[in-house]
């Protein structure tokens, strides 16, 4: 399993993070109906599948490492976590029943519940899918996050 | 306590937030560095301290949803043109700390910028102008000292003369001295890198050269001050030419102190002295009296770097600037750097920084004829610094006589600063004039230094453009050349020290 996988993925660097939670922004704005980032806020009441945490001068941000062995594939009740081809974690958000089991077992607490009235399922990085670039990399102003291949 | 200070009650700024379109991400929480905005998990809302408020906009530039405006107070004392809100709350501050008013960045009083009653000429029918897109066009400059003259193999044609270490300049203007300790080391790093790639020099300021920052000494002008900080044989090699400061335009007459809270492990390094010390640069250098002394200094310089490295000397512009600067020539400097009042700096007194000094416009002028009358004016160079800000600034001093420009402020401006006069504080919300880990990562050297590398370039453009137009193709052809200038609005007098004509003349 120490074979390289043909996965990109979202690199934080922490000496250029300054916390200023563009990356935030922009995957919530991204990831809503409206493309608005205070509807996605307000109205769709939507939250960043990124964040930034913050310690005095460290700062970065995280999210799904789309792990070599991802804990939360393995403890997913209801098969919406699935592993492909390349090695992406994908979250299908529609199976998903909302037993938090991802959000216990992330080791980076990078997969978040999300509890509307409506639905009640996790949520993740999911690479910006169909959009091709990561969003976050695209607004982040201080190049803090990097999209390469997995090293 | 409900009662308030005058000088927090009466605050100047105030943060007008939207609150349908804030997001509550907190970014402006994190990134304001002044205590002014802060999160009330009671209320889920965003507040401010609006007596905490520099004006940096910091919070207005990143607030992801165009939420902030930054404003002035609109509540006001009565109207009073000899009572400004700005001298009533001085007198609130000093009443409460009994401490001169520290400030920092250059001169924002309404001081007459000569630049602006200065206009350039172009050609039209007698004399054709020339397209810089299509020609050639030189804005390479030698800084140093130049011979008297040339001497010539029995061929005719060979130089047989040679001249001292020259700078050379791919367009005439430099990054003048900011110190280590005063900017943090990623604004220096953007400056170097900008330098190496475009052909020109920065200048370490008084704080010494930290070693990472050695591999940029082609490039690096290395300043003794009064302090000595981080000087030894190393450092003044470690150099492309060495500059004496005497004074900085923003404080002319007095020195520097770097409080010691500030003096962490790589600026005690870097700087010689124990961490968490003062820093302390003295008024005068206590080496110097006299012109005498002062080529006591330049020449021990050279000595000690073995006639390698040209030896520029900087003082303020004040009232006798032609005579001192004459003085200079003669103790041996191979270029004067002269800073105007709108000189900035990272710390002075607001007395100083407003009221001392004379306008560099002025000072160009003055120097430059002294020099010519002397016949002294091939034996330096002269460098002009304080408030230069564009490159029709540079072009217009360059008319009048200087050789090079020094840009300061301009380098912290294409770095993100908003001039919010902070920079003493040491909480530079842009990550510039601090050395906060946490601030000082907002500056990353990579884009600034693309940044400057940028404002070079398109200044080196607006050059030629303006040379161009004047029919010109080297900036040697402009240099001195006063008759291609004209003033409006200025006095009989001001015009005869400048050495220009009045429009129409």
């Amino acid at each position: 399993m120490s074979k390289k996988r043909k996965l990109m993925k979202v690199y934080p660097i922490e000496k250029n993070c300054i916390s200023c939670r563009y990356c935030e922004v922009a995957c919530t704005m991204v990831h809503s109906e409206s493309k608005d980032p205070v509807k996605a806020y307000k109205l769709e009441n939507l939250l960043p599948r990124a964040t930034v945490e913050v310690k005095e001068a460290v700062s970065l941000s995280l999210m799904c490492r789309h792990c070599k062995h991802p804990f939360c594939f393995d403890a997913c009740i209801s098969g919406a976590i699935m592993v492909d081809e390349n090695g992406k974690v994908n979250l299908d958000e529609e199976k998903c029943v909302g037993c938090w089991n991802c959000v216990l077992v992330c080791p980076f607490g990078a997969a978040h519940p999300m509890i509307r009235e409506e639905k009640r399922h996790s949520f993740k990085c999911d690479l910006c899918g169909d959009r091709g670039f990561p969003a976050c990399v695209e607004a982040c102003p201080n190049r803090a996050l990097i999209y390469d291949f997995e090293r | 306590m409900l009662f308030k200070k005058p000088q927090v009650a009466f605050y100047p700024f105030m943060v007008l937030r939207d609150d349908y379109k804030c997001v509550r991400c907190k970014s402006c929480v994190d990134q304001c560095s002044f205590d002014a905005t802060y999160y009330d998990e009671d209320l889920n809302m965003i507040m401010n301290h609006h007596e905490n408020c520099v004006n940096c906009k910091r919070c207005e530039a990143f607030c992801p949803t165009d939420a902030i405006k930054v404003v002035r107070n609109p509540s006001t004392f009565h109207p009073d043109a000899n009572w400004t809100p700005e001298a009533i709350r001085d007198i609130h501050v000093q009443m409460l700390t009994g401490a001169v008013i520290l400030t920092s960045t250059g001169n924002d009083k309404p001081i007459k910028n000569y630049f602006d009653h200065l206009l350039l000429d172009a050609c039209q029918v007698t004399n054709p102008p020339i397209d810089p897109l299509r020609e050639p066009m030189e804005l390479k400059t030698f800084i140093g000292r130049k011979t008297d003259q040339l001497q010539f193999d029995s061929d005719g044609v060979s130089i047989k003369t040679t001249i001292g270490k020259q700078l050379e300049l791919e367009i005439p203007v430099l990054f003048s001295a900011m110190s280590y300790g005063s900017i943090n080391l990623n604004l220096q790093k953007a400056m170097a890198i900008a330098c190496r790639e475009f052909g020109t020099y920065w200048n370490t300021g008084e704080g010494g050269l930290h070693k990472s920052l050695r591999e940029f000494k082609d490039h690096t002008i290395v300043q003794v001050a009064s302090g000595r900080f981080g000087v030894d044989l190393e450092y003044l090699e470690t150099s492309a030419a060495i500059e004496i400061k005497i004074g900085q335009g923003a404080k002319p007459g007095i020195g520097g102190h770097l409080p010691g809270e500030k003096v962490n492990e790589g600026i005690a390094e870097t700087r010689m002295i124990p961490v968490g010390s003062d820093a302390i640069s003295p008024a005068p250098h206590h080496d110097i009296y006299s012109i005498e002394d002062l080529r006591q200094l330049i020449y021990a310089l050279k000595e000690a770097t073995n006639y390698e490295k040209p030896v520029f000397v900087k003082i303020a512009a004040v009232h006798n600037v032609a005579a001192i600067a004459c003085g200079i020539a003669h103790a041996g400097a191979d270029a004067i750097a002269i800073d105007g009042v709108r000189g900035g700096t990272g710390a002075t007194p607001k007395s100083l920084r407003d009221h001392v000094g004379i306008p560099i416009e002025m000072a160009i002028a003055a120097v430059d004829d002294r020099l010519r009358k002397e016949g002294l004016r091939n034996e330096v160079s002269l460098i002009a610094a304080g408030g230069f800000r564009s490159a029709v600034d540079v072009l217009k001093a360059i008319a009048l006589g200087a050789d090079a420009v020094y840009i300061g402020t301009v380098a912290k401006l294409a770095a993100g600063c908003t001039q919010c006069q902070q920079c003493h504080t040491g909480r530079c919300a842009w990550g510039i004039t601090t050395n906060n880990p946490k601030l000082a990562k907002r500056l990353n050297p990579d884009i600034v230094a693309e940044n400057l590398y940028n404002l070079l370039r398109a200044w080196a453009h607006d050059i030629k453009e303006l040379l161009g137009a004047m029919g010109i193709n080297a900036i040697e052809s402009i240099k001195g050349n006063r008759l291609r200038l004209r003033s409006w609005g200025l006095t009989e007098q001001e015009n005869k020290i400048l050495g220009v004509l009045p429009a129409g003349m």
